[in-house]
């Protein structure tokens, strides 16, 4: 059926029957699409023409558009359909678009919305911006020029965006004289090229937007051509959120409604799949579980509800769940991590920061990021991998990025509600970078927090023990072993539930990779202290006696423990005492240059600077020091 | 859930009105998530009425937390302060009514003051009642089809502590992620229904069964016709001309502001869907009922500039 016959039919339906054409109208879908080409393509003609074949123009704005196209227009007498797009003033005299427009219009089927890009080499950006929420993209060719640099950027940028249906529309076929050999000369030249990005298929169209060519109705100027309209395929392709309601059930928490006691609600839009009532859930990144109480709207409660819609859920059981968490189906999780590999496309003149913090938006939640130097930037025009130390306005590259907490998240591919995401610059607040996660870096990857029941408190109440951890600190021969020796059999003997950890036990066996370099210490201490919390977690009473000469990787511990959990007890004795007592001949050793990186010799140790305790084991025995260090510790117990 | 049951779910498709739905609601949380004093203006139209129908939505049960804001210029039809009231109400909302104390001391009326009435009454009424309670987040129901240049605003505008509008400065919207961080002092201007056209406006309306100032429907109305519009009497204050007396005709109005700007269009369309039936045969488009973008087609995209909605 052709488009004048459509619209006539739709006229007749709204002034015979408008309950009928209200009806329908209902149950339209919507498509949104975006348009690229370079600046001469003719892409706001086609965009005005779409517009005005599918009668959005009101005769007032025609009047306007005509008046305006004699004044501004390139078409000489004749409607210049790309005024009708042309938004700002400014940009209007100087006859490019610099922005993206979003254009509406609809048909009997559909509902479109339109992201109208510039062809203007330097936005990238904008570019980007509207292809970020297309189902679909429209990529524009001068049937004269054929495929230019501008389209193979277009085309990158549309397939890193994700978007799988592509149409190639080769514009301004009467200028060519309707050739078929040069259509599909061109198709021939696109075809090899978006092989080469790993575009799996595209749909070329012959058009013009000047004359209206295929646009609407099937042009008699290209006989040989059997596909679909512009306007056809538009009302037919496939849309993004129905293919996500197949994938297993996100929704990312954007607001918790407390509105009273009896209520506590988890508001989000459902990214992907679907969720019923009863449904068993999970909550990351805490792993909690439960399952779907109701689903919750305005218009009453639904048995279940599909990718795209927001609602809001209700849980059978008080689990902890608030904004920036994701609620999926409990047997099918998405993974949570800590770092990831992405692609940047950078959006702001002030030109990336590798190691810089950055706040990152990804779901509904923020936190601070940061960002290494590129694996390699990509020359959007040749493909090309450039090395680079930055990412400048409108560049794309790979890069490493660190989160400072655990997310959930999915391969932009598979999900991009949970892979796109955006860098926002933690001084002017502007948005810095779009980024796609690629996947998780090995370290984090696949590693689920299991929620557990039993928990931290359980194991020290069970002992009848609040967890501590009793960090002894100081020079080598300064007493720490001795003395944590001293106090867990005094613990032990007050029915306590301990265990010590010493450089010698620790040393054999987790940390026998590690030596004595600044890097090792610092690894050293950090697996202690990992293994420390994990002991607190089991509800026992940690004495660690290491020499821990730095003041950073202290603060670090101390940080990894609940507040309150961790005590730091300096053993206090100067060098020449310890060096004097040299239990184990070390001090001699390193004296001799036998032993390097010795700390107080050729390493320095960092006094505690608010170390819970101090024992001064000049003026004290070991036992004396011992007993103070249990009276502390009981007296926080 | 067995394979069929996913299969016959896949098929199921939201129609553009539930998506159109389901993004305004997003836009709406993810704003006053983050917000620290957020305020809807409110300003009795049909896109207002749709505006507050979504907040009731989005935060079901609760009711929306945050007030509404109506700019007042004490030169609107009856009828709308008659629904405002109600639908405040209604929504178990605290309403704001604002005036411009200059304006009001000054008297100033669209009859005498020309462009005056609307700086005065309506962009630095907004600017000065948004400084009085210190909001930092307005929603707004400007849509992006009812003018060229909304065509590019965004659906979160950064507004200076001056409430100036800079082009430039916007921020790229990708996906579905807001950035609603501004420095202090900064604002937000939110609009929810940014990808709505009038027509879903009125699909929606029709739909949902929203409550909507009557004059939207034709009825016998008392008009005079100055300059090719036709301007309703609806108070005592408007000055007739000489000789000039006002006439009954069936008439309706397709867009709502200050009664003395706002041309009404003859009409029988008295239900809903006659009013939707006659949009979309007529051939005018929405703000031609306006005086305020006769004078050139770039003047919106001044009083945006000057912080006019």
């Amino acid at each position: 059926m052709s488009g004048s016959d459509q619209s006539y039919i739709t006229d007749t339906l709204i002034a015979e029957d408008i309950d009928a054409y209200l009806h329908k109208h209902q149950h339209k879908t919507m498509l949104r699409f975006i348009t690229c080409g370079s600046v001469d393509d003719g892409k706001s003609t086609l965009i005005g023409r779409l517009l005005y074949d599918s009668k959005m123009i009101f005769e007032d704005q025609l009047a306007n558009l005509e008046s305006d196209s004699r004044a501004h227009g390139t078409q000489g007498q004749g409607i210049d359909f790309a005024l009708l797009v042309d938004g700002l003033a400014a940009e209007r005299e100087q006859g490019i678009t610099i922005d993206v427009a979003y254009r509406f219009f609809a048909t009997d089927k559909r509902k479109f919305i339109v992201a109208d890009t510039p062809g203007h080499e330097q936005y990238t950006r904008n570019m980007v911006t509207g292809a970020s929420t297309a189902d679909l993209a429209v990529i524009l060719v001068d049937a004269r020029q054929g495929i230019l640099t501008q389209t193979r950027r277009h085309s990158y940028l549309v397939n890193l965006l994700g978007i799988k249906n592509i149409v190639l529309a080769v514009n301004k076929m009467d200028l060519v004289g309707y050739s078929q050999e040069r259509f599909y000369e061109i198709v021939k030249e696109y075809a090899h090229f978006a092989e080469q990005l790993g575009i799996k298929s595209f749909l070329p169209i012959p058009i013009s937007g000047l004359a209206g060519d295929n646009i609407v109705t099937r042009s008699e100027n290209t006989p040989w051509y059997q596909g679909p309209t512009l306007l056809g395929h538009l009302e037919d392709a496939p849309i993004n959120a129905t293919q996500m309601q197949d994938a297993p059930f996100r929704m990312a928490v954007q607001w918790v409604n407390r509105p009273n006691l009896d209520f506590r609600g988890f508001a989000g839009q459902i990214g992907s799949g679907t969720i019923a009532k009863g449904d068993a859930i999970r909550v990351l990144p805490s792993g909690k579980t439960s399952r779907v109480k109701s689903i919750v709207t305005y218009d009453g409660q639904l048995d279940r509800a599909m990718a795209g819609q927001s609602i809001t859920l209700t849980f059978e059981d008080e689990v902890d769940c608030s904004r920036g968490d994701v609620i999926t189906v409990a047997d099918a999780p998405c993974e949570v991590a800590d770092q990831f590999e992405a692609t940047l496309v950078w959006m702001d003149e002030a030109e990336m920061l590798p190691g810089r913090p950055y706040l990152l938006k990804i779901g509904t939640q923020t936190m601070t990021a940061t960002v290494t130097e590129p694996k390699y930037e990509v020359n959007v025009n040749t493909l090309e991998h450039l090395t680079s130390q930055t990412l400048a306005v409108n560049a794309i590259g790979v890069v490493n990025i660190s989160t400072d907490r655990a997310i959930p998240f999915e391969a932009y591919a598979q999900n991009p509600d949970l892979g796109g995401f955006i860098l926002i610059d933690r001084m002017t607040n502007a948005t810095v970078a779009a980024g796609m996660v690629h996947f998780a870096l090995r370290r984090s990857q696949n590693i689920h927090w299991q929620a557990v029941d039993i928990d931290r408190t359980a194991h020290a109440a069970i002992k009848g023990q609040q967890a501590r951890v009793v960090w002894f600190t100081g020079l080598s021969g300064s007493g720490k072993s001795t003395i944590a020796n001293i106090v867990e059999k005094k613990l032990h003997a007050l029915g306590k539930h301990t265990f010590l950890l010493d450089g010698d036990n620790v040393r054999h066996g987790l940390n026998r990779d590690l030596g004595f370099t600044d890097a090792d210490r610092v690894e050293n201490i950090r697996r202690v202290g990992e293994v420390a919390k994990l002991m607190s977690d089991a509800g026992l009473i940690v004495l660690t006696a290491f020499i821990s000469p730095f003041r950073a990787e202290r603060r670090m511990v101390r940080e990894m423990m609940e507040t309150g959990e961790f005590m730091e007890v300096h053993v206090n004795t100067p060098l020449e005492v310890a060096e004097a007592r040299d239990v184990k001949g070390l001090y001699k050793k390193a004296r001799a240059g036998n032993l390097k990186n010795f700390t107080g010799i050729d390493s320095p140790y960092e006094q505690p600077e608010n170390a819970e305790m101090t024992v001064n084991t000049v003026e004290l025995t070991a036992e004396d020091a011992a007993e103070q260090v249990v009276a502390a510790i009981l007296a926080g117990l | 859930m067995t394979s069929t049951a996913q299969k016959s779910m896949s098929s199921d498709t939201l129609t553009h009105l539930q998506r159109l739905e389901a993004e305004s609601i997003h836009i709406m949380r993810e704003v006053v998530a983050t917000a620290e004093n957020p305020v809807m203006l409110y300003s009795v139209g049909k896109d207002s009425a749709c505006m507050l129908h979504l907040a009731k939505k989005a935060f079901y049960p609760a009711p929306p937390p945050f007030p509404l804001l109506h700019v007042d210029t004490t030169w609107k039809f009856q009828d709308m302060y008659a629904l405002r009231e109600k639908a405040a109400a209604d929504a178990g909302m605290e309403l704001l009514v604002y005036q411009n104390p200059e304006a009001v001391e000054k008297g100033i009326n669209p009859f005498d003051h020309g462009s005056l009435h609307t700086d005065m009454w309506k962009t630095d009424g907004l600017k000065q009642a948004l400084t009085k309670y210190g909001f930092d987040v307005a929603f707004g129901g400007a849509r992006r089809d009812e003018e060229k240049s909304r065509a590019k605003e965004r659906i979160l505008s950064f507004r200076s502590a001056s409430h100036r509008w800079d082009p430039k400065q916007q921020r790229p919207e990708l996906w579905k992620l807001y950035n609603t961080r501004k420095a202090k002092g900064e604002s937000i201007r939110a609009f929810p229904l940014s990808n709505w056209t009038e027509l879903d406006i009125w699909q929606y309306i029709h739909l949902e069964n929203i409550d909507i100032v009557p004059l939207y429907y034709a009825a016998p109305r008392p008009v005079v016709d100055r300059g090719g519009m036709l301007i309703m009497v609806d108070d005592a204050r408007m000055p007739l001309l000489e000789g000039e007396v006002p006439m009954m005709r069936s008439v309706r109005f397709r867009t709502l502001g200050c009664y003395p700007l706002t041309g009404a269009v003859e009409s029988e369309a008295a239900t809903l869907p006659e009013v939707i039936q006659e949009m979309l045969l007529t051939t005018t488009s929405e703000r031609q009922g306006r005086a305020i973008d006769h004078d050139q087609s770039a003047s919106m995209e001044k009083k945006k500039q000057e912080g006019y909605f």
